[in-house]
């Protein structure tokens, strides 16, 4: 409404305007666009505006270094205490002052391996469906509900996860698994122990579940942009819907479909309120099982940091918050390139 | 059995796992959505605007506090990060479109999009919290503005890259300088876009609790003095749900109510909205 009725007047307002009386003097110049803005109006204004749109693009730069230099400086302290060390140490003591971040560490690495585990398959079927299957009134509202569960507060699924979602998997999730995973050789320590419901394994579900809208987008999004042409000539030589999604989709969209796994990873390792509200904050490892509780980085920091002693505990939080961010930080460099590579037509080349 | 057989089976199981797929996607969504209703609307009650947070032990209490807060802060950190989101979205589509900068800055921007947002806390908590010495309100605000920031920058590039390039050359051509084009032409034709990321903003940081841990804290009293802890519903929900006290879990599932209420009605507003404007 608005778009259709005002561009059309916008030029018209300020032919009569301001700029008005300098337009005559302008007929002789070249029509460049560039050479109009910079030769021709050094006005202040305009400069001002230039200057001050550059300098706020500016300071997401400085914003990315003021964060990484803050973090390794506040957490000095620590890294000079125990050095490399600090990352393969199992110890968390704070009257004693002794931190390690092995644990926390491996909590974040593996609920955030559960959740990719889950999320991956399920994001798939779920763009599958919503590019080759829904029928087409539907493919709007079932996106944006799939998108909605993004939008949802993570203090949500956090609280859901810890008052609803545990209980229930305690009594009947837990058990089965434990039933039938859990018999068999190597996998079944992983589902041994107690079913208290929380934990890394739930931690671990609830994640996958916040990270399913981010990866289904990307995929559907990605499934979007190949060419009709692909499908349609595997199609025409007799190929199932599954063929031409695995056979030809899937590999000409992989490198932006792992973006996109990327992407939700980078997002799962981060994710701090609905981890520290089911994974049970312990800094124990007593077996290698998923129904232990544990700790991940996040939720580390959101128990302990207002409470921290300055000094050596609070360096010990810091240097874990420093070693999340550079995790997250490579694993969205690899997103972010891969997604751009896709952009650029590179993906024709698998 | 013979290839054609099972081909098509092979198809038929994987198109009904992709629905099962879908199911499940949904069935999360349903469930959490009427948990939150079921409960938040039991717990709905004319205290929960009138009374500030409990202290334990206490029977009746409500919200009051942790709402107000949250608005104060919610609305002044979209002030301040709204305009340099959007200047920044200017340069990056309208000055630097080309240049390393633009490209450097846009990348950078996507990453913090996605960061981590305690460690965003971590980092107000180390330029802001420790110098002054004292949790605070403004730190609060600082947090949610550096959320908002990419994703105001984000929108608004994206809607001005939308905007044909003959507007551009026509304003021009009238002799118009750049910041009246960009002002009074780009943006003017991309504002429900950058609407649109505004109020996708405001409902992302509605529900952040992680950078409000460390900055903001909470308060249980009523507190409008923006230099000391201040009340906020993602951090009263917290410390409520964690605890053993019943009564506080009903408050907080009554927060929760309010804030997914909230977000959802911002993000279905938002998209509403973008779409009555491209249709139009």
């Amino acid at each position: 409404m608005h778009r259709s009725t005002e561009q059309p007047k916008a030029p018209g307002a300020f032919g009569l305007g301001s700029a008005g009386g300098d337009a005559a003097a302008l007929s002789g110049v070249s029509m460049s666009s560039k050479e109009f803005s910079s030769s021709s109006w050094k006005k202040l204004g305009d400069r001002l505006f230039a200057f001050s749109a550059r300098s706020f693009a500016i300071l997401a730069l400085i914003l990315l270094v003021g964060i990484i230099i803050s973090l390794i400086y506040e957490s000095w302290p620590s890294i000079r205490t125990f050095g490399i060390g600090f990352v393969f140490s199992t110890d968390w003591d704070p009257p004693m002052e002794k931190f390690g971040a092995l644990i926390p560490v491996y909590g974040t690495l593996v609920t955030s391996a559960i959740a990719l585990l889950i999320a991956v398959p399920v994001s798939f079927g779920i763009a599958l469906f919503l590019t080759e299957l829904s029928p087409v009134w539907l493919r709007r509202p079932l996106g944006v509900a799939i998108e909605l569960l993004a939008a949802i507060p993570s203090i949500v699924y956090g609280m859901w996860g810890l008052l609803v979602f545990a209980p229930i998997f305690a009594k009947y999730g837990q058990p089965l698994l434990s039933a039938t995973l859990g018999k068999l050789p190597f996998i079944g320590a992983l589902f041994s122990g107690p079913p208290i419901g929380i934990g890394l394994l739930s931690a671990g579900i609830i994640l996958a579940i916040m990270i399913i809208p981010y990866i289904a987008s990307v995929m559907r999004d990605v499934f979007d942009v190949t060419p009709p042409m692909l499908k349609e000539s595997a199609y025409g030589v007799g190929c199932t819907t599954w063929e031409v999604m695995w056979g030809v989709v899937l590999p000409y969209t992989k490198t932006g479909v792992i973006g996109g796994v990327m992407l939700g990873l980078g997002r799962a390792l981060g994710e701090t309120m609905a981890v520290t509200f089911v994974i049970g904050n312990t800094n124990f490892l007593n077996s290698v099982s998923l129904f232990d509780p544990g700790n991940s980085i996040t939720s580390a920091l959101a128990n302990e940091f207002a409470e921290a002693d300055p000094g050596l505990h609070t360096a010990a939080l810091m240097e874990l918050g420093l070693i999340l961010f550079v995790i997250t930080m490579i694993v969205l460099v690899i997103s972010k390139l891969l997604l751009l590579r896709l952009a650029k037509g590179e993906g024709a080349k698998s | 059995m013979n290839l054609l057989t099972r081909r098509k089976l092979v198809n038929k199981f994987a198109l009904g796992l992709s629905m099962m797929a879908m199911l499940f996607g949904l069935v999360w969504l349903i469930w959490i959505l009427f948990t939150v209703f079921k409960l938040g609307v039991s717990g709905l009650s004319v205290t929960l605007f009138t009374d500030m947070t409990p202290p334990p032990g206490d029977d009746v209490g409500g919200l009051l506090n942790a709402i107000v807060g949250s608005l104060i802060m919610v609305g002044l950190a979209t002030l301040i990060g709204t305009p340099i989101g959007v200047l920044a979205g200017v340069y990056l589509a309208e000055y630097g479109r080309f240049t390393l900068l633009g490209s450097a800055t846009r990348f950078i921007n996507d990453l913090l999009l996605s960061a981590p947002s305690i460690v965003i806390g971590l980092f107000v908590y180390a330029v802001v919290v420790a110098q002054t010495g004292k949790f605070s309100g403004w730190s609060g605000v600082i947090a949610l503005a550096l959320i908002v920031l990419p994703v105001v920058v984000r929108t608004t590039e994206n809607m001005l890259q939308l905007v044909p390039d003959t507007l551009r050359e026509a304003a021009f051509a009238l002799g118009a300088p750049k910041s009246v084009m960009i002002s009074k032409v780009t943006l003017r034709a991309a504002r429900a876009g950058v609407l649109t990321g505004v109020l996708l903003a405001v409902a992302r940081i509605a529900g952040e609790t992680a950078p409000l841990l460390f900055t903001a804290l909470s308060n249980q009293f009523w507190s409008l003095d923006m230099n000391s802890p201040m009340a906020n519903l993602p951090v009263t929900i917290y410390k409520f749900a964690m605890s053993p006290f019943s009564n506080w879990q009903d408050l907080a599932w009554s927060g929760v109510f309010l804030i997914t209420l909230g977000v959802l009605a911002l993000n279905i507003l938002a998209r509403v909205f973008l779409r009555v404007e491209k249709i139009n």
